[in-house]
């Protein structure tokens, strides 16, 4: 079953269960089951409108959960509000990037070491993100705002790798981006996975998407339509008919 | 020459104290987008709870020199008057956050009035004084007069001013401020507790409102309604300078606090002077709706 470049490991960081959200009379998620293990890339795939930014908006507790759960390393995250899910170790690049643009580049990053006492982490992860980033130290004093669309999804990457989580979750990184950039990005990515982040990924983008996943789900109209390993899941004539354009 | 230098003290003065309340509105407004009109009657409420407790720490008994007093009064003030703040941003804003706007703006006017007739009924419309903290000493320097409370008040309001500047700008919390303004479904994912910041923000606007209500009152005297007229032109101070913009309602204060003083030395009587301001503030919005410093971005909200 499992892809051979998928890490051998039964850890399950993250567990959905069940999940059903909706907004207002609109049900966006019908009750959605998946798992994501320790090192694994894992990624949600699905037309416009299938449920993938709800599913990871309702992770970091930014949607009310109707039904379900979801459980972080062993932790139930009903309970808990926004802002202490980021500090269970849960960093969330959110849709559309989300970056502060009244802020300045390092206050963006700043910002995000939010709660943060241990001042050598902090530092380490400043080099961190500037050698994966150069460009980002070299417009480090201009406004977010003034950043190209690459540079601010570059941004809203480093502020997550500032937050440090063990599991990071990404909302369509390659959004309206030249396809030199989301080379780019994935291949951070891939690099941060391998220093040991797990990730969830979210696209369009299936082809690229599952070319770095290791597994992956395919959402439509807020069910899980179709699991498997992103080899499986490049083989299904199905998904290459819908998602990988035939 | 002389009667200008004195007037433009005078400016400053008044200026300072619209200032300080304009930061309220402005900050509030860049928080949640919401026109706080309650803003002019929680000064007012700041002015009492200057007056009782500067009133009480003055009395005879207790022999407190003068600084302590103004000191402890401005504190207590301030901290009365945040706590009034947050409670009333707890209680009767939050539960509309998500509600139209007007609804809020319509609950702000409600508050306001409330806290006009609670005075009223509680207090009475008897104009009160505040303690004498100082005795009054003029200085002469080159034929020109001033006191040492005018310099009390230019002086405390600018290093107030200053010290917030320094906040917002410098430190974690006036980050998250900033951040909360622009987008607030992005900031707790970076850990930002977004209700607490909120919550912050009218305490900090509130307590700076306290500081001009505790300056104010070493001048003029205190009554249920002085937060209408204050109130008034402390928010054209805001939109001046551009609402949002917490340097722009510094100048604006500034701009108004000469509007008011100099329209009687220009147009023939001080009636005039609302006719100014409000002039002022409708060419504004028409001609500049985002202020002097405001810019004109298209802000996520
Ligand atoms: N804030 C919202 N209010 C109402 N409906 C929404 C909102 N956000 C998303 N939806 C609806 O929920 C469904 C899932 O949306 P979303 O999770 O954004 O999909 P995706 O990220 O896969 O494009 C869609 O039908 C969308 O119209
Ligand atoms: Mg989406």
């Amino acid at each position: 079953m499992m892809d051979d470049r998928s890490p051998m490991t039964d850890d399950v960081v993250l567990s959905v269960q069940d999940l059903h959200v909706s907004y207002g009379v609109i049900s966006a998620l019908r009750g959605i089951s998946f798992e994501v293990r320790r090192g694994e890339i894992v990624t949600l795939i699905g037309a416009n409108g299938a449920g993938k930014s709800t599913t990871l908006r309702a992770i970091s507790r930014l949607v009310p959960i109707q039904q379900g759960s979801i459980i972080f390393e062993g932790v139930d995250l009903r309970a808990v509000p926004p802002h202490e899910v980021t500090a269970m170790g849960i960093s969330h690049v959110p849709e559309g990037r989300g970056i502060f643009a009244n802020l300045t580049v390092q206050e963006n990053l700043k910002l995000a070491t939010w709660g943060k006492k241990d001042q050598r982490e902090i530092q380490q992860a400043y080099e961190r993100v500037f050698s994966l980033f150069p460009r980002l130290a070299e417009r480090r004093h201009q406004l977010a705002g003034t950043l190209s669309g690459g540079e601010q999804q570059m941004l809203a990457v480093a502020r997550a790798l500032m937050r440090g989580g063990r599991l990071m979750l990404l909302d369509e990184p390659s959004m309206g981006l030249a396809p030199v950039l989301v080379r780019e990005i994935f291949d951070v990515l891939r690099e941060i996975n391998a220093a040991g982040t797990t990730i969830l990924l979210v696209e369009q983008n299936a082809r690229q998407a599952l070319k770095l996943a290791h597994r992956g789900y395919v959402l439509e109209t807020g069910t899980i339509a179709l699991a498997g390993t992103s080899q499986e899941l490049m083989d299904n004539p199905r998904v290459k008919e819908a998602y990988l354009g035939g | 020459m002389q009667t200008l230098i004195q007037q433009v003290l005078n400016a400053l003065q008044l200026g300072s104290v619209y200032a300080l309340i304009a930061l309220g509105y402005t900050m509030v407004y860049g928080i949640i987008r919401l026109i706080n009109f309650a803003h002019g009657d929680i000064f007012m409420v700041s002015t009492y709870v200057a007056f009782f407790i500067g009133t009480a720490l003055m009395s005879h008994a207790l022999r407190l020199p003068g600084i302590v007093a103004f000191g402890l009064t401005m504190a207590a003030a301030m901290m009365v008057t945040a706590l009034l703040a947050v409670l009333i941003e707890r209680f009767a804003y939050k539960p509309l956050r998500q509600a139209p706007r007007v609804s809020a703006v319509i609950t702000a006017l409600g508050v306001g009035l409330f806290l006009e007739n609670f005075t009223l009924a509680t207090i009475g419309p008897d104009p009160r004084f505040l303690p004498r903290f100082f005795s009054v000493q003029t200085f002469t320097v080159g034929g020109v007069a001033f006191s040492n409370i005018q310099i009390i008040i230019i002086a405390v309001s600018a290093a107030v001013m200053l010290l917030l500047d320094t906040i917002v700008r410098r430190t974690m919390v006036g980050m998250a401020m900033r951040a909360v303004s622009w987008d607030k479904s992005t900031a707790p994912l970076m850990g930002v507790p977004v209700d607490s910041i909120i919550s912050i923000t009218f305490a900090i606007g509130a307590s700076i409102a306290a500081v001009g209500g505790t300056l104010f009152g070493m001048v003029y005297t205190v009554d249920p309604y002085m937060g209408i007229r204050i109130g008034w032109w402390a928010f054209i101070s805001a939109v001046v300078g551009g609402i949002g913009n917490i340097r722009g309602a510094m100048v604006g204060g500034y701009i108004l606090g000469f509007v008011e003083i100099f329209t009687p030395v220009i147009l023939p009587a001080s009636t005039y002077r609302d006719f100014v301001a409000f002039s002022m503030l409708l060419l504004l919005l028409i001609f500049r709706p985002y202020g002097i410093l405001g810019r004109p971005v298209a802000q996520k909200v």
